[in-house]
């Protein structure tokens, strides 16, 4: 069961669900913020394939980048109007706000689009797949994998090499520090989120791929696999983003394998438990950065 | 103590306790149907965010899991206030030995309350020692593991479909009855040793810490009592509606109930009540348009979701220019013989300290 079709689709997962949590994660670290709302920054992407791809004659190539503009642009967006007004009183008023964006951005989509679920158009190149070396492999994977790849390198150029990089790390590991030398915070706030809108527009175009097919609830599903993601790698880590958006395609395709047909259906439910019981013994992750207080007793 | 002494520290629960059941008189005498549904919902709903309030607002941390005790509350105690017949006839594939069971309403309601605490003091020990974030994604890892459950125990919930036939036992006086007494039940915590010294923790931990305050304990004792409530609220909901699925337990529900307490001020009993009762009175309007627009059919694909829009959108200016919600960390009193010393929280606490 264990082959190469197995390998290179649990490979594919991994990469779809490393992006995810890196989006979540690199606002996290820097503001303590559970974006709630990242779900429906993928379904932004998604109507807006939908709308370029139906209804303009633009080539798929500017529709997936338009897409990602608009997944950047709604974060940012977001960050300036909703959250910054509320950063500086409490993570609870935060959080309650990013929960209340997610809302506003669902109901909108149903609202101004429709409560039903919308065909995307996609080339014909999704639909395709490749023989190598005895095995079916859908080109989507292949895809996957190779732009996971690209953009981990971009971001990581982007951390170790430029000045800005280097203020978001810093911020990460220590904000207020970060600002008393002279780092402006709305600059690193709003990179962020610019960087976590990116990700979210990079996995709706996969995201989608699968199902071709975008809904107002589309947002829900990654972020509960982002949310188990970033807390099997670390809440803080940007590797550990990485390595839990892996660790959490391998143990749910294993799950796939090896649970019975009847437990499977709470597979879910194993994770969140998963979810609680590292939350609860090792806070801080498969990848610790630093010391985490979120545990008190 | 004299009784007039006594009534003046009880002036806030008595004002509300007063205030719903003068509501309730008032519905009742008008007697419309439709007003006397809205109202009867509202009540309940009252219960749900006063149950959240209790652990909210104590402690300072928010909570997901809070809709899904709701959702606990509900299927026990329909399971157990369902004839064996209408059981049979609404899920074919329940466990054999519930189907016997058979109880009048209010012990069936009491049980589905104690299960949901139950399962909350058994989870959320080693929960409670969680602050800030973890707290917030372990409690919505709760709901997401309960609705699971729900969704696919259909030996028990009859799965994503919905469960029918349940007998209508809430009506308007049975729910403001159980509204009048969570409000009181909810003031007296606050007030209580326990929800002093959660209140303590919430605004320092260390300091609460240094004086020998047990911080888990005080976080779990009002995570049950909040579930216990939420089991309530729930219990008298499903024999209110009488069918529905485990999705009427999830994020859209959540979302309500948050909103209104909130809106109304997370950190007071009165917040609780009144938010429910503004964010109620703005939700049956904002339907009421989005009805009216459907019937009209001006948009092809329908008008939905237009009340949540506008809801979210209170909300965020509400956290933006008055994160304490409409009525702060006050109470709510009527002027009843001004005393000198203050009605403030802080030189009411200070008089229970000593």
């Amino acid at each position: 069961m264990i082959n190469l079709e197995f390998i290179i689709n649990t490979l594919s997962l991994g990469s779809l669900y490393a992006m995810l949590a890196l989006g979540l994660v690199i606002i996290y670290g820097i503001l303590r913020l559970v974006n709630f709302a990242y779900g429906e920054l993928i379904m932004m992407g998604g109507y807006t394939m939908f709308l370029l791809a139906g209804f303009t004659p633009l080539p798929w190539l500017v529709v997936a980048v338009l897409a990602v503009l608009a997944a950047m642009l709604t974060s940012l967006f977001t960050e300036m109007v909703a959250f910054r007004p509320v950063r500086e009183k409490s993570l609870t008023a935060m959080l309650i706000t990013s929960f209340a964006v997610s809302t506003l951005l669902q109901n909108g989509a149903l609202l101004i689009i429709s409560p039903r679920a919308r065909a995307v158009d996609l080339p014909q190149l999704f639909q395709t797949s490749v023989m190598i070396a005895g095995t079916n492999v859908p080109w989507r994977n292949i895809l996957t994998i190779v732009t996971s790849v690209v953009m981990l390198t971009l971001l990581t150029l982007l951390l170790r090499r430029t000045v800005l990089g280097i203020a978001l790390r810093a911020a990460a590991d220590n904000f207020t520090m970060t600002r008393m030398l002279g780092v402006p915070a709305n600059t690193v706030i709003s990179t962020a989120f610019a960087i976590s809108g990116i990700m979210a527009g990079i996995v709706s175009i996969f995201w989608i791929a699968r199902s071709a097919t975008v809904t107002p609830a589309l947002g829900a599903p990654p972020l509960l696999v982002a949310f188990v993601a970033t807390v099997i790698g670390g809440m803080r880590s940007l590797t550990g983003a990485v390595v839990g958006g892996f660790v959490y395609a391998i143990i749910i395709s294993l799950l796939g394998i090896f649970l019975p047909p009847n437990l499977l259906e709470f597979r879910e439910a194993f994770m969140f438990v998963f979810v609680i019981i590292i939350l609860l013994f090792r806070p801080q992750g498969l990848i610790s950065s630093k010391t985490s207080v979120e545990r008190v007793g | 103590m004299n009784l007039i002494a006594r009534l003046k520290t009880l002036n806030t629960p008595l004002t509300l306790m007063g205030g719903v059941l003068l509501l309730a008189v008032l519905t009742g005498l008008l007697g419309i149907p439709l007003l006397v549904r809205i109202v009867t919902v509202m009540f309940v709903s009252i219960i749900l965010v006063l149950g959240l309030q209790l652990y909210m607002g104590n402690s300072g941390i928010l909570s997901f899991a809070h809709i899904g005790f709701m959702g606990i509350g509900a299927y026990t105690s329909v399971l157990l206030s369902m004839t064996p017949a209408a059981k049979e006839l609404a899920n074919s594939n329940l466990y054999p030995f519930i189907i016997p069971l058979h109880l009048p309403f209010l012990p069936s309601l009491l049980i589905g309350a104690l299960v949901a605490a139950l399962i909350a003091a058994m989870v959320g020990f080693p929960l409670m020692r969680l602050s800030d974030a973890a707290a917030v994604i372990t409690t919505f890892a709760l709901l997401v593991i309960i609705n699971v459950v729900m969704v696919h125990w259909d030996r028990v919930t009859n799965g994503p479909r919905t469960l029918f036939g349940v007998d209508n036992y809430t009506n308007l006086w049975t729910a403001v009855i159980f509204c009048v007494i969570t409000i009181f039940a909810v003031y007296l915590f606050k007030e209580s040793r326990v929800g002093l010294r959660l209140r303590a923790s919430r605004d320092d931990a260390y300091a609460a810490a240094s004086i020998g305050i047990n911080m888990v304990m005080m976080r779990w004792l009002a995570f049950v009592a909040s579930a216990f409530i939420a089991g309530i609220g729930g219990a008298l909901w499903a024999h209110f509606i009488t069918s529905f699925t485990p999705y009427s337990f999830y994020l859209t529900e959540t979302f309500v109930i948050l909103a209104m307490l909130v809106i109304g001020g997370p950190y007071s009993v009165s917040g609780a009540v009144i938010g429910t009762l503004v964010v109620t009175a703005a939700r049956e309007i904002l339907r009421a348009i989005e009805n009216y627009v459907n019937i009209l059919q001006i948009f092809p694909e329908g008008f939905f979701g237009f009340t949540e829009v506008v809801l979210a959108i209170v909300l965020i200016v509400i956290l933006i220019y008055r994160p304490t919600g409409l009525i702060g960390s006050q109470e709510i009193r009527l002027p009843f013989r001004r005393s000198k010393v203050g009605s403030s929280e802080a030189s009411q606490s200070i008089k229970q300290i000593s």
